[in-house]
């Protein structure tokens, strides 16, 4: 079973927090964009949160404005129709702060791939309650929890999975090696339908954020895998590649 | 590849714990010898390491190579 293993040349140390979903997640996108040898052919937009460390990884790409690297993709994919882009937003950039251009990407049908990480709140901030932050769930802005006959979670795969026909909609954890896996196996999907011009992939990773839970490490892994999937259930939404 | 194993970059490693919880061999400590960053890195016991990888698939630094 033994074999080599390396991660990818572009990665270099970053600065997340010990414990932090991002690593894994920035690592499984350079393993596929290198094994389909795009590294060259590749352009990795980021929106405003933690997921500016990735200014680490050695892959052309810009740090868009707060909530619009959707629609900064969308436009640079226009322009260069042949390279692979990936728009790779937190939760609070994607679904709250840019919402609209999250949806109207979608709904356009553009062939680029969004991956968002969902921790459950803003985390590079300090930790203020989002759309996806669970009900009961204690931010700085909600210090007595997010009320619980409020708004529930919000699910954006499965609203755009629904309603826009999409290539291809999952939702993965980096919770364990088996979901890490899986979270490869559909970046692979999304990337090679992305390459064939199959329309707007997405896949969204729940990620744990220990510094702004207040939980080690191992625990935020836990809270991932049991409290998180309540509302956040993985899987495949749409897959027409 | 028989005897492939899993190597440290020890100066990459924050500490988290997530490898030691996930290794099958339980062949992964912490070392006791802090690194740049002021963490206690860990170190892997070759004898009990079967080179599976699943340290890298789950370590967010990127501290394991297998070899
Ligand atoms: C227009 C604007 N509003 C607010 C901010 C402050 N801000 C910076 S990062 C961030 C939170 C990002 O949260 P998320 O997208 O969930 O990413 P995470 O850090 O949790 O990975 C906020 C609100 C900003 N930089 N610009
Ligand atoms: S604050 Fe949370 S999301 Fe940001 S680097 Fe730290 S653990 Fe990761
Ligand atoms: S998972 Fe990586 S960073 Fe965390 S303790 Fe293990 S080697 Fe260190
Ligand atoms: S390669 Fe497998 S057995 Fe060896 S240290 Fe890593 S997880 Fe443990
Ligand atoms: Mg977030």
């Amino acid at each position: 079973m033994a074999k080599n293993i390396k991660a990818p040349e572009a990665l270099k140390p970053h600065r997340f927090c010990p414990g932090c979903g991002h690593g894994v997640i920035a690592r499984v996108i350079m393993e596929v964009i290198e094994s389909r040898g795009l590294t060259n052919n590749f352009i990795l937009n980021r929106g405003v949160g933690c997921c500016c460390n990735l200014r680490s990884i050695e892959v052309d790409g810009l740090q868009c404005s707060h909530g619009r690297s959707c629609a900064s993709t969308r436009a640079m994919k226009l322009l260069a129709p042949d390279t692979c882009f990936v728009t790779y937003q937190g939760d609070g950039d994607a679904y709250v702060i840019g919402l609209q251009e999250t949806l109207n990407a979608a709904y356009a049908k553009s062939n680029i791939t969004l991956i968002t990480v969902n921790n459950s709140n803003f985390g590079m901030t300090g930790g203020q309650m989002a759309w996806t932050t669970l009900p009961g769930q204690i931010t700085t802005t909600s210090p007595y929890g997010r009320p619980v006959d409020g708004p529930l979670p919000i699910q954006i795969p499965e609203m755009i999975a629904n309603s826009f026909d999409p290539a291809f909609v999952a939702r993965a954890s980096v919770q364990s090696p088996a979901e890490i896996n899986k979270l490869k196996k559909y970046v692979e999907k999304a990337i090679d339908a992305q390459m064939a011009g199959k329309g707007f992939t997405m896949i969204e990773v729940l990620a744990p954020c220990p510094t702004n839970w207040g939980l080690t490490p191992e625990k935020a892994i836990e809270h991932v895998a049991t409290d998180m999937q309540k509302y956040y259930p993985l899987g495949v939404f749409a897959d027409r590649t | 590849m028989e005897n492939a194993k899993a190597r440290v970059k020890g100066e990459l490693c924050k500490s988290c714990g997530i490898c030691i919880n996930n290794c099958p061999k339980q062949a992964i400590s912490k070392s006791g010898q802090f690194n740049n960053g002021g963490y206690d890195m860990v170190v892997v016991d070759e004898d009990k390491c079967i080179g599976c990888g699943i340290c890298y698939t789950v370590c967010p630094d990127y501290v394991f190579e297998i070899n």
